[in-house]
């Protein structure tokens, strides 16, 4: 064992799966994250991961995994590295198996399952708790390198500044939440802080407490992001206390259909109108047609999702969890009755700009998962998103290991506040989502981006909040960049 | 509805801790003592029920869909999810938070759950092999995998004690994972562990049962573990 130590911020899917495959070649690692990876949101991932495994006698190839994958995504990633991701996508759910990972499967078979935007069954599940069941494997994995000394961690600690100079980073810095104290780490750094949640507190299904500092951090210091307009609306969402609740992709891959009320009948208007995939569209397709339909003159209520078509065998075997989840915070059983449903914010596809090698624009600085942008293009295909996180995080890793060295952890005696103020959090959410909702236009943008300039004065020169607003203005200008409606970024300028 | 929050309390560098009751009014039926942690935190001046300024109630939560495990405490006396426990549950307006006493109290409701990690390491609990999967594995991986690791049967079972020998049910749903996947060459270092660190320190209360807020029927884990670690039925 040698000396060279990465230091790896959230332990997440993207964070583990970078700890894991720096252990496997020997290579130190610091897991520093806010809270213990079974708080990560990853936990909460439902439907599945995709992998053309092509188990289900379908035909399916990694070929026309890479294809659905950069057309779900509007052709906005990069070609050569989703099809790496792709490519690596069988060998990725094989090794899941083998970490134990109770996919559905028969004889060593694993079976798919549909998901949206792709024609054939391609995702692996474990009924609609796949991102715990991965979750719970890794973090296992992990242990094993935690007792080897291979991995130290740090599981109560907050990433709070970083020193860039001359676009290379020289140290971050890290408050333990517990003892208040801070400490710098110096050496390479790989950030899987996950999504932009905190940015719309109450109003996405993931967790707040990827607070988005993380990210504001990075760019005031420098680091290049991409594409942060690109907002995924789920359909399938419900307002519980203080968040959104997912009904996974999966309940449309296992046969419910959306409809509304139209001219007092049931309108199955996805069916209709997109026969090709019908309730499977990519998601910015399904929740936009959901935000139109509910708007014209002809159509009353909300939109339902209809799952008392499913046979008992599937509720029983593959989404038991899913409808008791359902009857326990809506008091509704899905077998028996429609649920209203409506888009929430799920998925952050724009983040820290990197290379096919998960290199930011700072040396010595990596991205991976949900805080980085490189697979999903303008919207991400249900599925694909666990895969890039552990895919990107083994790559960054593998890029982290070769330019490691010596990590010195030093405690510092210059506070760092990390309290951002609730009032200055909500304002600058509810700004946003008028700004970036489903459905945009220019004035909208541009008045949002001048609400949350007028912000700056409010707050002191380098706090917390002044490089959230700043952060949540670089989201607005991103957005006001792009002139063309492209996947989740749906224009419609009136006039 | 007007409910009284009454918080046992403890400053971070205080080692004594106090009582402190704030008044919330809700008519929302889906409301949760995570909720109102919530929302009396951003109140810009938080004050008590005699009038007094307070500081922020300093508490942990992530998903807030009883996914995660971080926002146990324990509530009216029982061990609990803040984003779980509904306030319509308590309609005589009465909410008692206090930490979970099994840990060390860092502030207020958050605890050091370290401990819980630790130990899981010291049984060494990883697979040492590929995986063999069959239905059965399966059904127990799966429902072992549900665990969330947030203390709550810890903090009920009347033998566990952080830094003691006995490490509690919340090894077990790992134990069982892993033993469940495993053969029997794999499964040696693992059953040794849990009989020195589990099976020996278990009183069969199972209060655990009651409170598991993922309902993991911890009775069922015990029996698979114990049958085939210390009655060797494979
Ligand atoms: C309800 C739901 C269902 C989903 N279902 C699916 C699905 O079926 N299939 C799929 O592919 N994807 C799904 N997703 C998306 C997917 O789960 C996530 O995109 C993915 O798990 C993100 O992993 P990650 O490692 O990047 O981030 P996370 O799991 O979010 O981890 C982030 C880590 O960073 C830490 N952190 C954050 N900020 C800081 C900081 N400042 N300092 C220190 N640490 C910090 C956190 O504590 C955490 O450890 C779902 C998401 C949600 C919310
Ligand atoms: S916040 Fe995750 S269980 Fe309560």
């Amino acid at each position: 064992m040698d000396d060279r130590t990465v230091n790896v911020v959230g332990a997440g899917l993207a964070g583990l799966a970078a700890a894991i495959e720096l252990s496997r070649k020997g290579v130190k690692c610091n897991l520093i994250s806010f809270q213990p990876s079974e708080r990560a949101q990853s936990v909460l991932a439902e439907g599945g991961i995709n992998a053309a495994l092509d188990t289900m006698g379908e035909g399916d190839t990694t070929e026309e995994h890479f294809k659905d994958t950069m057309k779900g995504g509007c052709y906005l990633e990069t070609e050569s590295a989703v099809r790496n991701l792709t490519d690596n996508a069988p060998d990725i759910v094989k090794e899941l198996y083998r970490l134990g990972v109770p996919f559905c499967s028969e004889n060593g078979r694993i079976i798919l399952r549909n998901f949206g935007g792709q024609a054939k069954k391609r995702t692996a599940y474990a009924k609609s708790s796949t991102g715990k069941m991965i979750m719970t494997a890794l973090i296992d994995e992990t242990r094993k390198y935690e007792a080897a000394g291979l991995v130290t961690r740090y599981q109560h600690h907050e990433l709070v500044a970083m020193d860039v100079k001359n676009r290379q980073l020289v140290s971050i810095s890290v408050k333990d939440r517990f003892s208040d104290d801070t400490f710098t780490f110096t050496g390479s750094t790989i950030l899987c802080t996950g999504g932009l949640n905190g940015f719309f507190e109450g109003m996405t299904t993931g967790t707040a407490a990827n607070t988005g500092n993380a990210a504001a951090i990075a760019f005031d210091s420098g680091v290049e992001f991409a594409n942060l307009e690109m907002i995924q609306y789920h359909p399938t969402t419900v307002a519980i206390c203080n968040k959104r609740m997912l009904i996974s992709e999966a309940a449309r891959g296992e046969g419910g259909r959306l409809y509304i009320i139209r001219n007092g009948k049931p309108w199955y208007f996805m069916e209709e109108k997109y026969p090709e995939l019908g309730n499977l569209m990519p998601r910015d397709v399904v929740s936009r047609e959901m935000y139109l339909v509910s708007r014209r003159d002809d159509c009353e209520g909300e939109v339902f999702l209809d799952m008392t078509g499913l046979d008992d065998n599937i509720w029983k075997n593959k989404l038991s969890d899913l409808r008791s989840e359902i009857i326990s915070y809506l008091h509704k059983d899905p077998a028996k009755e429609p649920v209203a449903v409506s888009p929430g914010i799920h998925f952050f596809m724009g983040g820290i700009k990197v290379t096919d090698e998960h290199e930011t624009n700072i040396r010595g600085l990596y991205a991976a998962g949900e805080a980085a942008c490189k697979y999903h293009g303008a919207n991400r295909l249900g599925g694909n998103s666990m895969l890039g996180a552990l895919f990107g995080g083994k790559t960054a890793a593998a890029s982290a290991a070769v330019s490691a060295g010596q990590c010195i952890v030093k405690k510092t005696e210059t506070p760092v506040g990390t309290v951002s103020s609730p009032e200055i959090r909500h304002i600058l959410r509810d700004v946003l989502l008028e700004g970036l909702g489903i459905v945009r236009n220019t004035k909208s943008m541009n008045d949002s981006l001048q609400k949350i300039n007028t912000l700056c004065d409010k707050t002191e020169k380098n706090s917390i909040d002044s490089k959230r607003i700043k952060f949540a203005a670089a989201m607005l200008n991103s957005a006001l960049a792009r002139t063309q409606s492209l996947g989740a970024h749906f224009l419609m300028n009136d006039g | 509805m007007r409910y009284r929050i009454e918080i046992f309390r403890k400053d971070r560098d205080n080692e004594k801790g106090y009582c402190q009751s704030f008044w919330y009014e809700t008519e929302s039926e889906a409301e949760t003592v995570a909720s109102a942690l919530t929302a009396l935190n951003e109140q810009s001046a938080l004050s008590d029920t005699d009038g007094n300024t307070a500081r922020k109630i300093e508490w942990d939560c992530s998903c807030l869909q009883k996914k995660c495990g971080a926002c146990a405490m324990v509530i009216n006396g029982v061990p609990r999810l803040a984003c779980q426990a509904k306030l319509s549950e308590f309609p005589k307006g009465l909410i008692k938070l206090a930490p979970l006493s099994k840990f060390p109290v860092v502030c207020d409701l958050v605890v050091d759950r370290s401990i819980m990690f630790e130990n899981l390491k010291t049984m060494k609990l990883w697979l040492t092999e590929d995986a063999v999967q069959t239905d059965k594995s399966q059904q127990l991986s799966f429902e072992s995998s549900e665990c969330i690791q947030c203390g709550c049967c810890l903090e009920i079972c009347p033998n566990f004690y952080s830094g003691g020998k006995f490490y509690g049910m919340s090894a077990v749903p790992v134990t069982m994972r892993l033993l469940s996947e495993s053969d029997k060459k794999a499964s040696k270092e693992i059953i040794k562990q849990y009989a020195k660190h589990t099976f020996a320190g278990c009183g069969k209360s199972l209060a655990c049962r009651n409170v598991c807020p993922k309902k993991i029927d911890t009775e069922n884990l015990l029996v698979n573990a114990n049958a085939i670690a210390i009655w060797k039925r494979f």
